[in-house]
Protein backbone atom coordinates (compact mmCIF):
# COMPACT_ATOMS: atom_id res chain seq x y z
CA UNK A 1 0.00 0.00 0.00
CA UNK A 2 1.85 3.27 -1.02
CA UNK A 3 1.21 5.39 1.76
CA UNK A 4 2.03 8.32 -0.45
CA UNK A 5 -0.73 7.85 -2.84
CA UNK A 6 -3.14 6.99 -0.18
CA UNK A 7 -2.64 10.50 1.92
CA UNK A 8 -2.65 11.93 -1.98
CA UNK A 9 -6.13 10.80 -2.41
CA UNK A 10 -7.58 11.47 0.99
CA UNK A 11 -6.33 14.82 1.53
CA UNK A 12 -6.68 16.37 -2.47
CA UNK A 13 -8.38 14.08 -4.66
CA UNK A 14 -11.26 12.49 -2.77
CA UNK A 15 -11.05 15.26 0.06
CA UNK A 16 -14.68 14.51 1.52
CA UNK A 17 -15.35 18.08 2.14
CA UNK A 18 -13.94 20.46 -0.84
CA UNK A 19 -14.76 17.66 -3.65
CA UNK A 20 -16.75 15.11 -2.31
CA UNK A 21 -19.01 17.71 -0.77
CA UNK A 22 -20.51 15.12 1.99
CA UNK A 23 -20.54 15.72 6.08
CA UNK A 24 -21.10 19.32 5.57
CA UNK A 25 -23.08 20.31 9.25
CA UNK A 26 -19.64 20.34 11.11
CA UNK A 27 -17.37 22.23 8.19
CA UNK A 28 -19.87 24.90 9.16
CA UNK A 29 -21.23 24.56 12.71
CA UNK A 30 -17.69 24.57 14.40
CA UNK A 31 -15.22 26.26 12.19
CA UNK A 32 -15.56 29.54 13.92
CA UNK A 33 -12.01 29.05 15.19
CA UNK A 34 -9.09 26.73 14.19
CA UNK A 35 -8.72 24.88 17.34
CA UNK A 36 -12.75 23.99 17.29
CA UNK A 37 -12.30 22.81 13.43
CA UNK A 38 -8.85 21.09 14.55
CA UNK A 39 -10.70 18.97 17.29
CA UNK A 40 -13.81 18.38 15.34
CA UNK A 41 -11.55 16.88 12.25
CA UNK A 42 -9.30 14.67 14.99
CA UNK A 43 -12.16 13.28 17.19
CA UNK A 44 -13.68 12.27 13.68
CA UNK A 45 -10.78 11.36 12.10
CA UNK A 46 -10.61 8.68 15.30
CA UNK A 47 -14.15 7.66 14.74
CA UNK A 48 -13.36 6.88 11.19
CA UNK A 49 -10.48 4.85 12.40
CA UNK A 50 -12.64 2.42 14.31
CA UNK A 51 -15.22 2.16 13.59
CA UNK A 52 -13.86 1.38 9.63
CA UNK A 53 -11.35 -0.84 11.43
CA UNK A 54 -14.13 -3.17 13.31
CA UNK A 55 -16.42 -2.95 10.45
CA UNK A 56 -13.93 -4.35 7.90
CA UNK A 57 -13.33 -7.29 11.03
CA UNK A 58 -16.58 -8.11 11.17
CA UNK A 59 -18.38 -7.21 7.95
CA UNK A 60 -18.65 -11.20 6.94
CA UNK A 61 -21.10 -11.78 10.18
CA UNK A 62 -23.05 -9.09 9.02
CA UNK A 63 -26.51 -9.83 7.13
CA UNK A 64 -27.05 -7.56 4.47
CA UNK A 65 -30.62 -6.41 5.62
CA UNK A 66 -29.24 -4.98 9.16
CA UNK A 67 -25.86 -3.47 7.59
CA UNK A 68 -27.68 0.16 8.61
CA UNK A 69 -28.73 -0.22 11.64
CA UNK A 70 -25.51 -2.25 12.41
CA UNK A 71 -23.23 0.27 11.06
CA UNK A 72 -24.88 2.78 13.44
CA UNK A 73 -24.88 0.84 16.43
CA UNK A 74 -21.10 0.30 15.79
CA UNK A 75 -20.28 4.12 14.67
CA UNK A 76 -22.20 5.39 17.50
CA UNK A 77 -19.99 3.38 19.89
CA UNK A 78 -17.31 4.94 18.88
CA UNK A 79 -18.84 8.54 18.83
CA UNK A 80 -19.84 8.25 22.35
CA UNK A 81 -16.17 6.65 23.44
CA UNK A 82 -14.68 9.39 21.82
CA UNK A 83 -17.77 12.09 23.74
CA UNK A 84 -16.83 10.47 27.05
CA UNK A 85 -12.95 10.94 26.51
CA UNK A 86 -12.76 14.24 25.66
CA UNK A 87 -15.28 15.53 28.61
CA UNK A 88 -12.33 13.68 30.45
CA UNK A 89 -9.59 14.81 29.09
CA UNK A 90 -10.06 17.77 27.00
CA UNK A 91 -12.95 19.58 28.62
CA UNK A 92 -12.59 22.92 27.26
CA UNK A 93 -12.61 21.74 23.60
CA UNK A 94 -15.67 19.17 24.73
CA UNK A 95 -18.01 22.23 25.48
CA UNK A 96 -16.80 24.21 22.60
CA UNK A 97 -18.08 21.33 20.12
CA UNK A 98 -21.03 20.66 22.22
CA UNK A 99 -24.09 19.04 20.74
CA UNK A 100 -21.77 18.57 16.93
CA UNK A 101 -19.68 15.57 18.63
CA UNK A 102 -22.63 13.03 19.20
CA UNK A 103 -23.66 13.83 15.57
CA UNK A 104 -20.37 12.51 13.99
CA UNK A 105 -22.38 9.14 14.54
CA UNK A 106 -24.68 10.86 11.21
CA UNK A 107 -21.46 12.70 9.49
CA UNK A 108 -22.14 11.02 6.16
CA UNK A 109 -18.54 10.90 5.75
CA UNK A 110 -18.27 7.66 8.02
CA UNK A 111 -21.25 6.10 6.64
CA UNK A 112 -19.81 6.67 3.47
CA UNK A 113 -16.83 5.15 4.04
CA UNK A 114 -18.07 2.65 6.06
CA UNK A 115 -20.04 1.41 3.13
CA UNK A 116 -17.85 1.95 0.26
CA UNK A 117 -14.46 0.92 1.58
CA UNK A 118 -14.97 -1.21 4.77
CA UNK A 119 -17.43 -3.68 3.44
CA UNK A 120 -15.01 -4.44 0.98
CA UNK A 121 -11.51 -4.42 2.28
CA UNK A 122 -9.33 -5.43 4.77
CA UNK A 123 -8.77 -4.24 8.23
CA UNK A 124 -5.44 -2.59 8.18
CA UNK A 125 -6.42 -0.89 4.60
CA UNK A 126 -9.95 0.06 5.86
CA UNK A 127 -8.07 1.58 8.52
CA UNK A 128 -5.53 3.70 6.29
CA UNK A 129 -8.44 4.88 4.57
CA UNK A 130 -9.83 6.36 7.63
CA UNK A 131 -6.68 7.88 8.60
CA UNK A 132 -6.41 9.70 5.11
CA UNK A 133 -9.90 10.93 4.62
CA UNK A 134 -10.15 11.74 8.03
CA UNK A 135 -7.09 13.81 7.75
CA UNK A 136 -8.63 15.67 4.69
CA UNK A 137 -11.53 16.56 6.66
CA UNK A 138 -9.22 17.90 9.34
CA UNK A 139 -6.99 19.85 6.94
CA UNK A 140 -10.55 21.06 5.38
CA UNK A 141 -11.88 22.27 8.32
CA UNK A 142 -8.66 23.81 9.44
CA UNK A 143 -8.58 25.80 6.39
CA UNK A 144 -12.25 26.98 6.67
CA UNK A 145 -11.20 27.82 10.41
CA UNK A 146 -8.25 30.28 9.35
CA UNK A 147 -10.68 32.32 7.12
CA UNK A 148 -13.23 32.29 9.26
CA UNK A 149 -11.22 33.16 12.40
CA UNK A 150 -8.54 35.67 11.01
CA UNK A 151 -11.56 37.50 9.09
CA UNK A 152 -13.93 37.35 12.03
CA UNK A 153 -12.16 37.24 15.21
CA UNK A 154 -8.79 38.51 13.82
CA UNK A 155 -7.03 35.63 14.95
CA UNK A 156 -5.80 32.02 14.52
CA UNK A 157 -5.18 29.57 16.98
CA UNK A 158 -6.67 32.22 19.63
CA UNK A 159 -3.71 34.26 19.18
CA UNK A 160 -4.96 37.47 18.24
CA UNK A 161 -3.23 38.39 14.89
CA UNK A 162 -4.44 41.97 14.20
CA UNK A 163 -4.39 45.59 16.62
CA UNK A 164 -6.59 45.19 19.45
CA UNK A 165 -9.36 47.52 18.47
CA UNK A 166 -8.87 46.66 14.26
CA UNK A 167 -12.34 46.31 12.58
CA UNK A 168 -12.57 42.60 11.51
CA UNK A 169 -16.09 41.17 9.78
CA UNK A 170 -17.95 39.87 12.37
CA UNK A 171 -20.06 38.44 9.90
CA UNK A 172 -17.81 35.73 9.47
CA UNK A 173 -18.07 33.52 12.79
CA UNK A 174 -21.52 33.65 12.59
CA UNK A 175 -23.47 30.73 10.38
CA UNK A 176 -24.05 32.95 7.83
CA UNK A 177 -20.17 34.39 6.88
CA UNK A 178 -19.42 30.70 7.16
CA UNK A 179 -22.16 29.65 4.25
CA UNK A 180 -20.65 32.19 2.01
CA UNK A 181 -16.69 31.77 3.29
CA UNK A 182 -17.58 27.82 2.34
CA UNK A 183 -18.93 28.85 -1.01
CA UNK A 184 -15.85 30.89 -1.94
CA UNK A 185 -13.52 28.51 -1.13
CA UNK A 186 -14.97 25.71 -2.78
CA UNK A 187 -15.13 28.06 -5.95
CA UNK A 188 -11.51 28.72 -4.90
CA UNK A 189 -10.62 25.07 -4.78
CA UNK A 190 -12.04 24.21 -8.06
CA UNK A 191 -10.35 26.39 -9.81
CA UNK A 192 -7.40 25.40 -8.50
CA UNK A 193 -7.90 21.99 -9.45
CA UNK A 194 -8.70 22.75 -12.61
CA UNK A 195 -5.70 24.65 -13.60
CA UNK A 196 -3.41 21.57 -12.32
CA UNK A 197 -5.67 18.58 -14.39
CA UNK B 1 -20.99 -8.71 -2.38
CA UNK B 2 -23.25 -10.71 -0.17
CA UNK B 3 -21.81 -14.34 -1.80
CA UNK B 4 -19.47 -14.84 2.32
CA UNK B 5 -21.96 -12.87 3.89
CA UNK B 6 -24.56 -14.69 6.37
CA UNK B 7 -27.69 -14.60 5.04
CA UNK B 8 -30.32 -12.52 6.06
CA UNK B 9 -32.65 -14.65 8.02
CA UNK B 10 -34.89 -13.45 10.88
CA UNK B 11 -32.74 -15.73 13.43
CA UNK B 12 -29.48 -14.11 11.81
CA UNK B 13 -30.60 -10.91 11.95
CA UNK B 14 -32.25 -10.55 15.31
CA UNK B 15 -28.72 -12.46 16.63
CA UNK B 16 -26.24 -10.20 15.27
CA UNK B 17 -27.93 -6.91 15.71
CA UNK B 18 -28.32 -8.27 19.61
CA UNK B 19 -24.42 -9.54 19.84
CA UNK B 20 -23.14 -6.31 18.28
CA UNK B 21 -25.73 -4.02 20.68
CA UNK B 22 -24.38 -6.09 23.59
CA UNK B 23 -20.67 -5.65 22.84
CA UNK B 24 -21.37 -2.18 22.23
CA UNK B 25 -22.74 -1.61 25.67
CA UNK B 26 -20.24 -3.76 27.33
CA UNK B 27 -17.65 -1.84 25.93
CA UNK B 28 -19.60 1.65 26.58
CA UNK B 29 -19.76 0.81 30.31
CA UNK B 30 -16.25 -0.20 30.88
CA UNK B 31 -15.34 3.52 29.01
CA UNK B 32 -17.48 5.44 31.01
CA UNK B 33 -16.19 4.00 34.15
CA UNK B 34 -12.81 4.58 33.22
CA UNK B 35 -13.63 8.20 32.32
CA UNK B 36 -15.45 8.91 35.07
CA UNK B 37 -13.13 10.14 37.43
CA UNK B 38 -11.16 12.44 35.49
CA UNK B 39 -14.46 13.87 34.12
CA UNK B 40 -15.91 13.87 37.62
CA UNK B 41 -11.85 15.86 38.70
CA UNK B 42 -12.34 18.79 35.52
CA UNK B 43 -15.88 19.53 37.53
CA UNK B 44 -13.77 19.82 40.26
CA UNK B 45 -10.52 22.12 39.36
CA UNK B 46 -13.20 24.47 37.51
CA UNK B 47 -15.14 25.46 40.78
CA UNK B 48 -11.96 25.69 42.54
CA UNK B 49 -10.31 28.46 40.07
CA UNK B 50 -13.49 29.91 39.94
CA UNK B 51 -13.43 30.65 43.90
CA UNK B 52 -10.21 31.84 43.37
CA UNK B 53 -10.79 34.34 41.52
CA UNK B 54 -13.50 35.76 42.40
CA UNK B 55 -13.62 35.37 46.52
CA UNK B 56 -11.08 37.66 48.49
CA UNK B 57 -8.16 36.13 50.17
CA UNK B 58 -9.45 33.13 52.33
CA UNK B 59 -7.80 30.47 54.84
CA UNK B 60 -10.57 27.91 54.61
CA UNK B 61 -11.53 25.65 52.16
CA UNK B 62 -14.69 26.65 51.08
CA UNK B 63 -14.99 23.72 49.29
CA UNK B 64 -15.18 21.72 52.00
CA UNK B 65 -17.96 23.87 54.26
CA UNK B 66 -20.01 23.98 51.18
CA UNK B 67 -23.83 23.77 51.52
CA UNK B 68 -26.88 24.08 50.23
CA UNK B 69 -30.49 25.13 51.02
CA UNK B 70 -33.75 23.21 50.81
CA UNK B 71 -35.40 26.13 48.81
CA UNK B 72 -32.68 26.15 46.29
CA UNK B 73 -31.34 22.52 45.49
CA UNK B 74 -29.35 23.40 42.45
CA UNK B 75 -27.38 25.82 44.17
CA UNK B 76 -24.23 25.24 45.42
CA UNK B 77 -23.02 27.73 48.79
CA UNK B 78 -18.93 28.09 49.64
CA UNK B 79 -18.24 30.20 52.51
CA UNK B 80 -14.95 31.88 52.56
CA UNK B 81 -13.39 32.82 56.01
CA UNK B 82 -10.03 34.37 57.10
CA UNK B 83 -8.86 33.97 60.65
CA UNK B 84 -12.19 32.68 61.44
CA UNK B 85 -14.72 35.10 60.50
CA UNK B 86 -16.48 35.07 57.35
CA UNK B 87 -15.29 37.20 54.36
CA UNK B 88 -17.75 36.64 51.99
CA UNK B 89 -19.31 33.56 49.77
CA UNK B 90 -19.33 32.42 46.63
CA UNK B 91 -22.31 30.91 45.07
CA UNK B 92 -22.31 28.73 42.17
CA UNK B 93 -25.62 29.16 40.15
CA UNK B 94 -27.97 27.79 37.28
CA UNK B 95 -30.34 29.35 34.85
CA UNK B 96 -31.57 27.97 31.50
CA UNK B 97 -29.86 30.15 28.54
CA UNK B 98 -30.80 30.19 24.45
CA UNK B 99 -29.36 26.59 24.00
CA UNK B 100 -28.77 25.48 27.63
CA UNK B 101 -27.79 25.81 31.34
CA UNK B 102 -26.34 28.71 32.18
CA UNK B 103 -23.74 27.84 35.31
CA UNK B 104 -22.39 31.00 37.37
CA UNK B 105 -20.07 31.35 39.94
CA UNK B 106 -20.83 34.75 41.85
CA UNK B 107 -19.31 36.11 45.11
CA UNK B 108 -20.78 38.26 47.34
CA UNK B 109 -19.16 39.93 50.04
CA UNK B 110 -20.16 40.30 53.99
CA UNK B 111 -22.38 43.12 53.04
CA UNK B 112 -24.49 41.28 50.35
CA UNK B 113 -22.97 42.89 47.46
CA UNK B 114 -21.44 41.51 44.53
CA UNK B 115 -17.54 40.91 44.57
CA UNK B 116 -16.91 39.20 41.00
CA UNK B 117 -19.19 37.05 38.63
CA UNK B 118 -17.77 34.27 36.27
CA UNK B 119 -19.41 32.18 33.71
CA UNK B 120 -18.42 27.97 34.98
CA UNK B 121 -20.34 27.18 31.73
CA UNK B 122 -22.51 28.23 28.53
CA UNK B 123 -23.90 27.08 24.90
CA UNK B 124 -25.15 30.09 24.08
CA UNK B 125 -24.71 31.60 20.38
CA UNK B 126 -20.91 32.10 19.06
CA UNK B 127 -20.18 35.67 19.17
CA UNK B 128 -23.65 36.62 20.55
CA UNK B 129 -24.54 35.24 23.58
CA UNK B 130 -21.26 33.71 24.30
CA UNK B 131 -20.37 37.64 24.94
CA UNK B 132 -21.63 36.77 28.25
CA UNK B 133 -18.39 35.52 29.33
CA UNK B 134 -16.22 38.81 28.63
CA UNK B 135 -15.47 41.51 31.09
CA UNK B 136 -17.15 44.38 28.77
CA UNK B 137 -20.38 42.46 30.20
CA UNK B 138 -19.70 41.56 33.67
CA UNK B 139 -17.75 44.66 34.61
CA UNK B 140 -21.17 46.11 35.25
CA UNK B 141 -22.08 43.98 37.67
CA UNK B 142 -19.19 44.46 39.96
CA UNK B 143 -19.39 46.10 43.19
CA UNK B 144 -23.29 46.51 42.92
CA UNK B 145 -26.06 46.01 45.97
CA UNK B 146 -28.25 43.38 44.55
CA UNK B 147 -31.21 45.48 46.31
CA UNK B 148 -30.63 48.83 44.33
CA UNK B 149 -29.03 47.38 40.95
CA UNK B 150 -32.49 45.60 39.77
CA UNK B 151 -30.83 42.01 38.43
CA UNK B 152 -32.75 42.47 35.05
CA UNK B 153 -32.24 43.85 31.90
CA UNK B 154 -33.45 47.48 30.77
CA UNK B 155 -35.49 46.27 29.07
CA UNK B 156 -37.23 44.57 32.19
CA UNK B 157 -37.42 47.42 33.73
CA UNK B 158 -34.09 46.77 35.39
CA UNK B 159 -30.72 48.02 35.61
CA UNK B 160 -28.29 45.65 33.29
CA UNK B 161 -26.88 46.69 29.72
CA UNK B 162 -28.17 43.74 27.69
CA UNK B 163 -25.88 42.18 25.08
CA UNK B 164 -26.25 43.18 21.91
CA UNK B 165 -29.13 40.89 19.85
CA UNK B 166 -28.51 38.26 22.78
CA UNK B 167 -31.34 39.12 24.86
CA UNK B 168 -32.42 35.94 26.37
CA UNK B 169 -28.58 35.09 27.55
CA UNK B 170 -28.67 38.62 29.10
CA UNK B 171 -31.97 37.26 30.70
CA UNK B 172 -30.48 34.11 31.64
CA UNK B 173 -27.00 35.44 33.23
CA UNK B 174 -29.12 38.21 35.17
CA UNK B 175 -31.45 35.22 36.59
CA UNK B 176 -28.75 32.87 37.49
CA UNK B 177 -27.46 36.04 39.45
CA UNK B 178 -30.83 36.95 41.12
CA UNK B 179 -31.44 33.20 42.44
CA UNK B 180 -28.24 33.39 44.08
CA UNK B 181 -28.75 37.01 45.84
CA UNK B 182 -32.67 35.86 46.66
CA UNK B 183 -30.86 32.72 48.37
CA UNK B 184 -28.41 34.53 50.31
CA UNK B 185 -31.00 36.93 51.77
CA UNK B 186 -33.26 33.81 52.37
CA UNK B 187 -31.24 31.98 55.08
CA UNK B 188 -27.84 31.22 52.71
CA UNK B 189 -25.68 34.05 54.92
CA UNK B 190 -24.18 31.41 57.20
CA UNK C 1 -48.86 31.99 24.48
CA UNK C 2 -45.65 30.77 25.21
CA UNK C 3 -45.56 27.25 22.56
CA UNK C 4 -46.24 30.57 20.12
CA UNK C 5 -43.55 32.16 20.58
CA UNK C 6 -41.94 28.60 20.85
CA UNK C 7 -42.39 27.85 17.21
CA UNK C 8 -41.78 30.90 15.56
CA UNK C 9 -38.29 31.18 17.36
CA UNK C 10 -37.41 27.72 15.99
CA UNK C 11 -38.83 28.93 12.58
CA UNK C 12 -37.43 31.85 12.47
CA UNK C 13 -34.94 33.20 15.07
CA UNK C 14 -33.20 30.11 15.38
CA UNK C 15 -33.61 28.11 11.69
CA UNK C 16 -32.29 24.70 11.87
CA UNK C 17 -30.17 25.32 8.67
CA UNK C 18 -29.75 28.82 8.75
CA UNK C 19 -28.81 29.57 12.17
CA UNK C 20 -27.57 26.07 13.61
CA UNK C 21 -26.15 24.56 10.88
CA UNK C 22 -28.03 21.09 11.20
CA UNK C 23 -29.34 19.30 7.85
CA UNK C 24 -26.64 20.64 5.80
CA UNK C 25 -26.34 17.55 3.67
CA UNK C 26 -30.02 17.05 2.40
CA UNK C 27 -30.32 20.81 2.53
CA UNK C 28 -27.41 20.96 -0.44
CA UNK C 29 -28.29 17.53 -1.77
CA UNK C 30 -31.88 18.29 -2.13
CA UNK C 31 -33.51 17.82 -5.53
CA UNK C 32 -33.47 21.66 -6.94
CA UNK C 33 -37.63 20.58 -7.74
CA UNK C 34 -39.89 22.43 -5.21
CA UNK C 35 -42.59 19.54 -5.48
CA UNK C 36 -39.83 17.14 -4.03
CA UNK C 37 -38.51 19.47 -1.34
CA UNK C 38 -42.59 19.94 -0.33
CA UNK C 39 -42.17 15.49 0.18
CA UNK C 40 -39.14 15.53 1.96
CA UNK C 41 -39.95 18.67 4.49
CA UNK C 42 -43.55 16.50 5.32
CA UNK C 43 -41.24 13.22 5.87
CA UNK C 44 -38.59 15.21 8.10
CA UNK C 45 -41.55 16.88 9.84
CA UNK C 46 -43.61 13.01 10.85
CA UNK C 47 -39.67 11.72 11.72
CA UNK C 48 -38.82 14.45 14.07
CA UNK C 49 -42.15 15.03 16.09
CA UNK C 50 -42.35 10.70 16.57
CA UNK C 51 -38.70 10.76 17.01
CA UNK C 52 -38.69 13.43 19.96
CA UNK C 53 -41.61 11.80 21.54
CA UNK C 54 -39.89 8.38 21.42
CA UNK C 55 -36.62 9.60 22.15
CA UNK C 56 -37.86 11.98 25.45
CA UNK C 57 -39.75 8.86 26.76
CA UNK C 58 -37.24 6.47 26.25
CA UNK C 59 -34.46 9.09 28.21
CA UNK C 60 -36.74 9.52 30.86
CA UNK C 61 -38.23 6.58 31.75
CA UNK C 62 -35.40 4.35 31.03
CA UNK C 63 -32.02 5.67 30.56
CA UNK C 64 -32.19 8.26 33.36
CA UNK C 65 -33.56 5.74 35.85
CA UNK C 66 -30.90 2.98 35.31
CA UNK C 67 -28.42 5.68 35.07
CA UNK C 68 -27.20 4.18 31.42
CA UNK C 69 -27.36 7.95 30.29
CA UNK C 70 -24.67 7.17 27.72
CA UNK C 71 -26.24 4.88 25.58
CA UNK C 72 -27.67 7.49 24.65
CA UNK C 73 -26.57 8.34 21.09
CA UNK C 74 -27.15 4.27 20.48
CA UNK C 75 -30.35 4.40 21.48
CA UNK C 76 -31.66 7.55 19.88
CA UNK C 77 -30.09 6.82 16.55
CA UNK C 78 -31.34 3.38 16.63
CA UNK C 79 -35.19 4.46 17.25
CA UNK C 80 -34.51 7.50 14.38
CA UNK C 81 -33.40 4.68 11.91
CA UNK C 82 -36.07 2.15 12.43
CA UNK C 83 -38.58 5.15 12.38
CA UNK C 84 -37.23 5.78 8.92
CA UNK C 85 -37.74 2.37 8.30
CA UNK C 86 -41.50 2.60 9.16
CA UNK C 87 -42.10 5.72 7.28
CA UNK C 88 -40.43 3.97 4.37
CA UNK C 89 -42.82 1.06 4.51
CA UNK C 90 -45.77 2.59 5.07
CA UNK C 91 -45.28 5.28 2.48
CA UNK C 92 -44.47 2.34 0.02
CA UNK C 93 -47.85 1.14 0.95
CA UNK C 94 -49.71 4.30 0.79
CA UNK C 95 -48.47 6.48 -1.73
CA UNK C 96 -45.94 4.87 -4.22
CA UNK C 97 -45.45 8.07 -6.37
CA UNK C 98 -44.56 9.71 -3.67
CA UNK C 99 -41.84 6.82 -2.38
CA UNK C 100 -40.49 6.55 -5.98
CA UNK C 101 -40.01 10.84 -6.15
CA UNK C 102 -38.21 10.84 -2.33
CA UNK C 103 -36.25 7.74 -3.90
CA UNK C 104 -32.70 7.52 -2.06
CA UNK C 105 -33.82 10.61 -0.26
CA UNK C 106 -36.02 8.56 2.08
CA UNK C 107 -33.41 6.61 4.02
CA UNK C 108 -31.19 9.54 4.23
CA UNK C 109 -33.51 11.46 6.48
CA UNK C 110 -31.83 9.11 9.50
CA UNK C 111 -28.32 11.21 8.70
CA UNK C 112 -30.27 14.06 8.70
CA UNK C 113 -28.37 15.67 11.77
CA UNK C 114 -31.25 17.72 12.40
CA UNK C 115 -33.46 14.94 13.60
CA UNK C 116 -30.18 13.51 16.20
CA UNK C 117 -29.71 17.44 16.93
CA UNK C 118 -33.04 18.38 17.47
CA UNK C 119 -33.63 14.79 19.82
CA UNK C 120 -30.39 15.98 21.87
CA UNK C 121 -31.38 19.93 22.28
CA UNK C 122 -34.58 19.33 23.60
CA UNK C 123 -32.63 18.14 27.02
CA UNK C 124 -30.09 20.93 26.76
CA UNK C 125 -32.72 23.39 26.79
CA UNK C 126 -34.50 21.46 29.69
CA UNK C 127 -37.80 21.21 27.65
CA UNK C 128 -40.48 19.24 29.02
CA UNK C 129 -42.64 16.47 26.65
CA UNK C 130 -44.89 18.94 24.88
CA UNK C 131 -42.61 21.95 24.90
CA UNK C 132 -40.32 19.73 23.30
CA UNK C 133 -42.59 17.89 20.78
CA UNK C 134 -43.87 21.69 19.75
CA UNK C 135 -40.26 22.64 19.67
CA UNK C 136 -39.28 19.54 17.17
CA UNK C 137 -42.50 20.17 15.06
CA UNK C 138 -41.29 23.92 14.69
CA UNK C 139 -37.67 23.20 14.02
CA UNK C 140 -39.12 20.53 11.44
CA UNK C 141 -41.24 23.51 10.27
CA UNK C 142 -38.15 25.88 9.72
CA UNK C 143 -36.29 23.07 7.91
CA UNK C 144 -39.19 22.65 5.43
CA UNK C 145 -39.28 26.40 4.90
CA UNK C 146 -35.98 26.64 4.38
CA UNK C 147 -35.40 23.80 1.44
CA UNK C 148 -38.69 25.12 -0.44
CA UNK C 149 -37.47 28.33 -0.31
CA UNK C 150 -34.09 26.86 -1.07
CA UNK C 151 -35.02 24.95 -4.12
CA UNK C 152 -37.57 27.73 -5.48
CA UNK C 153 -34.23 29.77 -5.85
CA UNK C 154 -31.92 26.88 -7.12
CA UNK C 155 -34.77 26.49 -9.98
CA UNK C 156 -34.02 30.09 -11.53
CA UNK C 157 -30.57 29.86 -10.75
CA UNK C 158 -30.00 26.65 -12.97
CA UNK C 159 -31.63 29.10 -15.89
CA UNK C 160 -28.70 31.75 -15.22
CA UNK C 161 -25.43 32.40 -16.28
CA UNK C 162 -22.84 31.45 -13.87
CA UNK C 163 -19.27 31.48 -13.77
CA UNK C 164 -17.78 28.16 -14.07
CA UNK C 165 -15.99 27.37 -10.96
CA UNK C 166 -18.90 28.76 -8.94
CA UNK C 167 -21.16 26.33 -10.53
CA UNK C 168 -23.19 23.57 -8.12
CA UNK C 169 -21.88 23.90 -4.74
CA UNK C 170 -20.52 27.12 -4.21
CA UNK C 171 -23.21 29.62 -5.88
CA UNK C 172 -25.48 27.41 -3.68
CA UNK C 173 -23.20 27.88 -0.42
CA UNK C 174 -23.22 31.43 -0.95
CA UNK C 175 -26.90 31.76 -1.80
CA UNK C 176 -27.84 29.72 1.70
CA UNK C 177 -25.19 32.77 3.28
CA UNK C 178 -27.15 35.36 2.02
CA UNK C 179 -30.61 33.75 3.08
CA UNK C 180 -29.29 32.93 6.71
CA UNK C 181 -27.96 36.74 6.67
CA UNK C 182 -32.04 37.97 5.83
CA UNK C 183 -33.25 35.55 8.51
CA UNK C 184 -30.55 37.42 10.93
CA UNK C 185 -33.22 40.26 10.68
CA UNK C 186 -35.00 38.21 13.06
CA UNK C 187 -32.78 37.68 15.81
CA UNK C 188 -33.65 39.14 18.87
CA UNK C 189 -37.19 38.84 18.92
CA UNK C 190 -38.60 36.33 21.16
Amino acid sequence: MNLAKELYRGIVKENPTFVLLIGMCPPLGVTNTVINGMGMGLATTAVLIGSNMVLALIKNIIPDKVRLPAFLVVIASFVTMIDLSMGAYVPDLHAQLGVFIPLIVVNCIILARAEAYASKNGVMASAVDGLVIGLGFTIALMIIGVVRELLGSGSIFNIPLLAEDATTILIFILPAGAFIAMGFLIAAINKLLKRFQ
Amino acid sequence: MADNKLPSTFFNMVLILTLISAVATVALAYTYQVTKEPRALVEIKKTEAALKAILPEFDNNPTDEKFTLPDYPQLEFYPAKKGGQGIGWAIKTVSIGFSGEVWIMVGFDVNKHILNTQVLSQTETPGLGTKMTQDKFQAQFRGQNPAEFKLMVKKDGGSVDALTAATISSRAFCEALNKAAKALEQGGAK
Amino acid sequence: MEYLTIIFVSIFVNNVIFAQFLGMCPFLGVSSKVKTAIGMSAAVTFVMVLATVSTFLLQVKVLDPFGIGYLQTIVFIVVIASLVQMVELILKKVSQPLYQALGIFLPLITTNCAILGTTVIVFKKNLNLISGTIYAFGTAVGFGLAIIIFAGIREKIDLMDVPEAMKGAPIALITTGLLALAFMGFSGMG
